[in-house]
C-alpha cells in the first residue's frame, strides 16, 4: 500500500518536472517560432484571427497570461520585476498608472504608431506605458422605469440628491470595485477635493445603495437588467446599453438602458500597454505594441471587450454608433494626484458613506 | 533497535508531504512576507503596531472571530440533527441527500449571491409574495448586506462537513452502547450527553475546526452578501494588497490571520487528544435502522425539510432561472412575463465573436474534472500517511509540532499567497508562475487538511488490540495494514476523497490567479459571463452553474460507489 503511494507520488513529481514550463525568458531553437508573452487582466479578449494572422505575419507564437483583475495583475508585475512573467503587460489604466511608473516595471518604446494618437490620451510623456484604448464609467439608467413612472432621468450629478431621484441609485464600494472608484473620482474631479464629501453625504441622505462590486450592483440590484433588481439608476459603462442589445435572445431595437453623458457626469479609464524591463524579445514586444496600436486591432477590440479605439481612424460598428451616447466632456483627476491621495480619499469616503 | 526503526519509519512517512508543504507553501509564504515587510519605512514592528492598534483594524480582527465563532455554532447545530438522521436511519434516498446536500460546497459566492437574490432579494420571491399579499410598496425583508446573509450563507456552504464528517463517524458507533445506558435506567437527554455526544466529540471538534477556519477566513461572501460594512482580515488584506498597495499592513495582517488560525488549531489538538478513545467501529448495517414507528417518521420529515430546504432550494430556484426567460421592456419582475428557453445553453456553445479565448462548455468540465480528479490523487496520497504518523505516534514531538502547522495553508489569504507563487517559484527548475501544474497544487493545499482532518478519527479509533491480534495469528505488518487497517478507514478515504473532489471543483480565488486562459475550469468561466452586462451573459453564467452542480453530484456520487472495502466484520 505505502509502496503504492510512493509511486503515485513518484509518478506525480516525474509529471510535474515534465510540465514545468521554459517561461518568457527560454532561448529560441531553429524549430520552434520564437514565443512572445502577453501579460494581461481577466476581461482581455480578442479575435482568434486577428491573433493568427499576427502569428504568421511574424512567425511567432503569442502567448497570454491572464493575472487578475487589473490590480492584481500589477502587483504580479511589480513582485516579479527582476524576473518578469511577460514581455507586454497590458491593461493598465490611469488609476493605477503611477503606481507602475513609480516601481519602473516599464521600458520606454516612442512607437511610430503613436503619431496618430490625440494627445489626449498620452498619459506618460516617457513613453513607458501608450494608451491603447478608453472606456467611460456612466450612470446607466433603466429607460422602462421612467417611461412608466412619467419623470425624466437625470441628467448630472446634481440631479442625484434631488427628491425625485431619493432610494433610485445604487453605486460600488470605490475600495472594491474599479467603476466605483471612478465613479468617486467623477464626483472628485467635478466637485473637487473641497465639494465631494458634502456632495456624498446628500447622496446618503437620498438613500444611496453601495455594494460591494459590479455584479451585486448590475445584476442583482439594477432593475434595467437581468437581475431585476429595485433601482433604476446605477454606476456601469458608457458601452453597457449596447451588451444589452447584443447579448439578448431576441434583440430588441434599442437598448433597455442608456448612459447618463452629461458634462463631467463620467470618468474616463485610458488601459495602457508597455513592455515589461528585462525582456529578452524587445524586438517582439515592439512589433507586438505596434500591432495593438494599428486599425486592424484597434477596429477588432470593441467587438470584443467593448471598450474605445484611442486609434481614430479605427472604424466602429454600427451597434456603438447607432445605440450609444458618449459623454463629450468627462470629469478629470490626474494619475499623479490619484496616486497620491487614492488612500486618503477612500478613507474620507468609507467614514462619509458607510459609518 | 527497534525504536530507532521506528523513528526511520515515521521520518520516512514525513518526508515527502513535508518536502510538498515546505516547496509549495512555507517557501512561498515567507518570501512574499519578507518582501512585503521589507517594503515598509517604519521597520518591521511599524506594521503590526498599526494593525493593532488602529481602531479600525482592530475591529476588523474583533468582527472576524465572533462572525466566525456564531457561524460554526450555527452550522453544527443545523447540521447535527441531520448528521444524525443520515447516520442513524436507512431509507431510500439517503445518498441522493448526501449528495445535494454536497452542491453547496462548490458553489461560486457569485452565484450563490444570484440564488439568494433569487429568494429573498428586493425582487426576489418571498419579498414580491409579501408586497402583493400585504399590500407594501417596498421589499420588507431586507436580507442581502446583512449580518444574516453572511451567516445563512455560512450554514449553506459548510453544513455538508458536518453531515459528512460527523455522519460518517456516527453511523460506525456501536448502537448498543447507547442501548446499554437507557436499559441501565437513562433518558434519551442523558444517554445523548453522557454517551453519545463525548463519543462523538472526535468528529465534532475536527468538523468545528474546519468550519471555523473556513469562516475565519471568508472572503467572497463577506464581499458579495455582507457588502460594504463588514470586513474581515481577508477582506482586509485584499483591499491593502491590491487597492491600496500597503504590501507592509498587508503582511501584518496575514501573519496576525496564520496566527489566529495556528492558536485555535493548537487549542484543538489539545483538545482532540483528550476527546478521542478507541472504538469499536461497526458496520453500517449494523447500526442502522429503519423509519418504522410515526415519531420516528416524523422526525424525519422535519429534519429532511430543513435540511435540503435550505441547502437546496437556492440552487433549484437558480437552476430554474437558467431555463427561463423574461421579456424584455418590462421594469417589474413577475411569474407571468417569464417563459422557458433553452437559450442560455444553446449560446454556451457558439463562438459569436469568433474571440480566441472561447471554450466549450464540455471543454471546462472536462479541464475542471481533470484539475479535481489530480487533486483527489495528490491530496490522498500526501495526507494518508500523514494522518498515519498524527493518529500512530501522536505523543512524538515531529506530530505534535506538525499537526497544528499541517493546518495553515487553510487558514492563509489566497492573495498573499497567489503573490507568493509569483515571488518563489520563478527560477529554474521550478519556474511554476505559468504552469497548469499550479492549479491541483494550489488544490491540494487547500484540500490536504481535509484529507488529514477525516482520516485521524477514523484511524485513531481503530482498537490496538485489533492489530495485536492480528500480528499474534501471523499476519505480517503490511498484511495487518491491508487486512485490518485499510478497510477500517476505507470509509474516512472516500469522505476525505469527496473532500478533496469538490474543494477542487470549486475553488475559484487561486484558480482564476493561476489557470492559463485556454484552460479555463467551469467557476472561472461562471465569473467571465457574470462579469459582463446583457441577459445572456446572465443566462449562461446560470446555465454554467446548473451543469457545475450536475458535474459535481456526479461525481460524489460516483466516488461514493467506488467502495475500496466496507467496513468489515470484526
Amino acid at each position: 500500500m505505502l509502496r503504492k503511494v510512493g509511486l503515485i507520488l513518484s509518478l506525480g513529481m516525474l509529471g510535474i518536472s515534465g510540465c514545468v514550463q521554459s517561461g518568457p525568458t527560454s532561448t529560441p531553437t531553429v524549430l520552434e517560432p520564437r514565443v512572445l508573452t502577453v501579460m494581461t487582466h481577466d476581461s482581455f479578449a480578442v479575435s482568434e484571427d486577428v491573433i493568427r494572422a499576427f502569428e504568421s505575419e511574424n512567425q511567432i507564437k503569442v502567448r497570454f497570461l491572464k493575472a487578475g483583475d487589473t490590480g492584481t495583475a500589477l502587483n504580479k508585475a511589480i513582485l516579479s520585476v527582476d524576473n518578469p512573467l511577460a514581455d507586454v503587460f497590458y491593461g493598465i489604466d490611469n488609476t493605477f498608472l503611477s503606481r507602475a511608473l513609480d516601481e519602473g516595471i516599464f521600458e520606454s518604446y516612442a512607437s511610430p504608431a503613436l503619431a496618430g494618437i490625440p494627445d489626449e490620451f498620452k498619459l506618460d510623456p516617457q513613453n513607458r506605458a501608450l494608451p491603447v484604448d478608453y472606456g467611460d464609467v456612466c450612470l446607466n439608467f433603466d429607460k422602462g422605469y421612467f417611461e412608466e413612472k412619467g419623470i425624466s432621468p437625470p441628467q448630472s450629478l446634481e440631479d442625484l440628491v434631488k427628491p425625485e431621484y431619493k432610494s433610485l441609485l445604487v453605486v460600488q464600494n470605490p475600495a472594491t470595485s474599479s467603476p466605483g472608484l471612478a465613479f468617486l473620482l467623477a464626483t472628485i474631479g467635478h466637485f473637487g477635493e473641497d465639494g465631494y464629501l458634502d456632495y456624498w453625504s446628500e447622496l446618503v441622505d437620498n438613500d444611496v445603495k453601495v455594494v460591494n462590486d459590479w455584479d451585486s450592483a448590475y445584476n442583482s440590484e439594477f432593475s434595467g437588467s437581468a437581475g431585476r433588481g429595485s433601482r433604476p439608476i446605477v454606476v456601469s459603462y458608457d458601452s453597457s446599453p449596447a451588451f444589452e442589445v447584443i447579448y439578448a435572445e431576441t434583440p430588441p431595437e434599442t437598448p433597455p438602458t442608456a448612459a447618463v453623458v452629461g458634462d463631467e457626469t463620467c470618468f474616463r479609464q485610458i488601459e495602457l500597454v508597455g513592455i515589461l524591463k528585462g525582456t529578452k524579445n524587445r524586438d517582439l514586444a515592439e512589433k507586438w505594441i505596434d500591432f495593438m496600436l494599428s486599425t486592424t486591432f484597434q477596429e477588432d477590440m470593441p467587438m470584443q471587450m467593448f471598450v474605445f479605439p484611442v486609434n481614430p481612424n479605427a472604424g466602429l460598428d454600427e451597434v456603438f454608433t447607432k445605440h450609444l451616447s458618449l459623454p463629450e466632456k468627462t470629469a478629470v483627476v490626474s494619475p499623479e494626484l490619484i496616486a497620491q491621495k487614492r488612500e486618503q480619499w477612500l478613507k474620507d469616503w468609507t467614514e462619509t458613506v458607510l459609518r | 533497535m527497534k525504536q530507532s526503526r521506528h523513528i526511520f519509519r515515521t521520518t520516512a512517512l514525513w518526508i515527502v508531504p513535508l518536502a510538498f508543504l515546505v516547496l509549495f507553501y512555507f517557501y512561498p509564504m515567507l518570501r512574499i512576507l519578507s518582501i512585503s515587510l521589507g517594503r515598509g519605512e517604519g521597520g518591521l514592528i511599524a506594521p503590526f503596531a498599526e494593525a493593532l492598534t488602529s481602531p479600525a483594524q482592530r475591529g476588523i480582527i474583533w468582527f472576524t472571530i465572533w462572525q466566525a465563532v456564531l457561524s460554526t455554532l450555527l452550522t453544527l447545530l443545523f447540521g447535527l440533527p441531520g448528521a444524525y438522521l443520515l447516520a442513524r436511519y436507512q431509507f431510500r434516498g439517503n445518498g441522493v441527500v448526501m449528495a445535494l446536500t454536497g452542491i453547496p460546497f462548490v458553489m461560486p459566492t457569485l452565484v450563490v449571491a444570484a440564488a439568494f437574490n433569487a429568494l429573498i432579494g428586493p425582487r426576489g420571491w418571498v419579498n414580491l409574495a409579501l408586497m402583493e399579499w400585504l399590500d407594501l410598496s417596498q421589499p420588507p425583508v431586507e436580507f442581502i448586506n446583512s449580518l444574516s446573509a453572511i451567516l445563512l450563507a455560512h450554514i449553506f456552504y459548510n453544513t455538508t462537513i458536518v453531515l459528512r464528517m460527523v455522519g460518517d463517524f456516527w453511523s460506525h458507533i456501536d448502537p448498543r452502547l447507547s442501548q446499554a445506558s437507557r436499559v441501565l435506567g437513562a433518558n434519551n437527554w442523558q444517554t445523548l450527553r453522557q454517551i453519545t455526544l463525548p463519543l462523538l466529540m472526535p468528529a465534532i471538534a475536527s468538523a468545528a475546526l474546519l468550519i471555523f477556519i473556513f469562516d475565519f477566513t471568508s472572503f467572497g461572501v463577506i464581499l458579495v452578501l455582507g457588502g460594504p460594512r463588514f470586513v474581515t482580515l481577508e477582506v482586509e488584506i485584499y483591499n491593502q494588497t491590491i487597492s491600496l498597495f500597503n504590501l507592509p499592513l498587508a503582511a501584518s495582517l496575514s501573519i496576525i490571520q496564520l496566527a489566529c488560525t495556528l492558536a485555535f488549531t493548537v487549542f484543538y489538538t489539545r483538545l482532540s487528544i483528550r476527546l478521542s478513545r478507541p472504538l469499536s467501529l461497526r458496520p453500517q448495517r449494523y447500526t442502522q435502522k429503519r423509519l418504522t414507528s410515526w415519531r420516528s417518521r416524523i422526525m424525519a420529515g422535519v429534519i429532511l425539510t430543513l435540511l435540503v430546504g435550505l441547502e437546496t432550494v437556492p440552487l433549484v430556484a437558480l437552476a430554474a432561472r437558467s431555463f427561463t426567460t423574461q421579456d424584455q421592456g418590462r421594469s417589474q419582475a413577475s411569474l407571468s412575463t417569464q417563459r422557458l428557453t433553452l437559450a442560455n445553453y444553446q449560446e454556451l456553445t457558439i463562438n459569436r465573436r469568433n474571440s480566441l479565448f472561447y471554450v466549450p462548455p464540455t471543454q471546462a468540465i472536462i479541464n475542471s474534472l481533470a484539475y479535481a480528479s489530480a487533486t483527489v490523487v495528490l491530496a490522498l496520497s500526501l495526507g494518508l500517511p500523514v494522518a498515519w504518523t498524527l493518529a500512530r505516534d501522536r505523543d512524538s514531538v515531529l506530530s505534535r509540532v506538525m499537526d497544528p502547522i499541517l493546518m495553515l495553508p487553510l487558514g492563509t489569504s489566497a492573495v498573499t499567497l497567489g503573490l507568493g507563487f509569483i515571488v518563489a517559484l520563478n527560477h529554474p527548475p521550478v519556474d511554476l508562475r505559468a504552469s497548469p501544474v499550479l492549479v491541483p497544487l494550489a488544490h491540494t493545499l487547500v484540500a490536504f487538511p481535509f484529507v488529514v482532518r477525516s482520516l485521524v478519527p477514523a484511524i485513531r479509533s481503530i482498537r490496538p488490540r485489533l492489530r495485536q491480534a492480528a500480528a499474534v495469528l501471523g499476519a505480517a505488518e503490511s498484511q495487518v495494514l491491508l487486512q485490518v487497517d485499510l478497510p477500517l478507514v476505507g470509509r474516512a478515504m472516500l469522505v476525505a476523497a469527496v473532500f478533496a473532489f469538490t474543494i477542487s471543483l470549486g475553488e475559484f480565488g487561486a484558480t482564476a490567479l493561476i489557470a492559463r486562459p485556454d484552460r479555463p475550469t467551469i467557476p472561472i468561466m461562471i465569473y467571465r459571463f457574470i462579469s459582463q452586462p446583457g441577459a445572456l451573459n446572465y443566462g449562461q453564467a446560470l446555465a454554467l452553474s446548473t451543469i457545475l452542480m450536475v458535474t459535481t453530484s456526479a461525481g460524489m456520487l460516483a466516488i461514493e460507489r467506488f467502495r475500496i472495502a466496507e467496513v468489515g466484520e470484526f
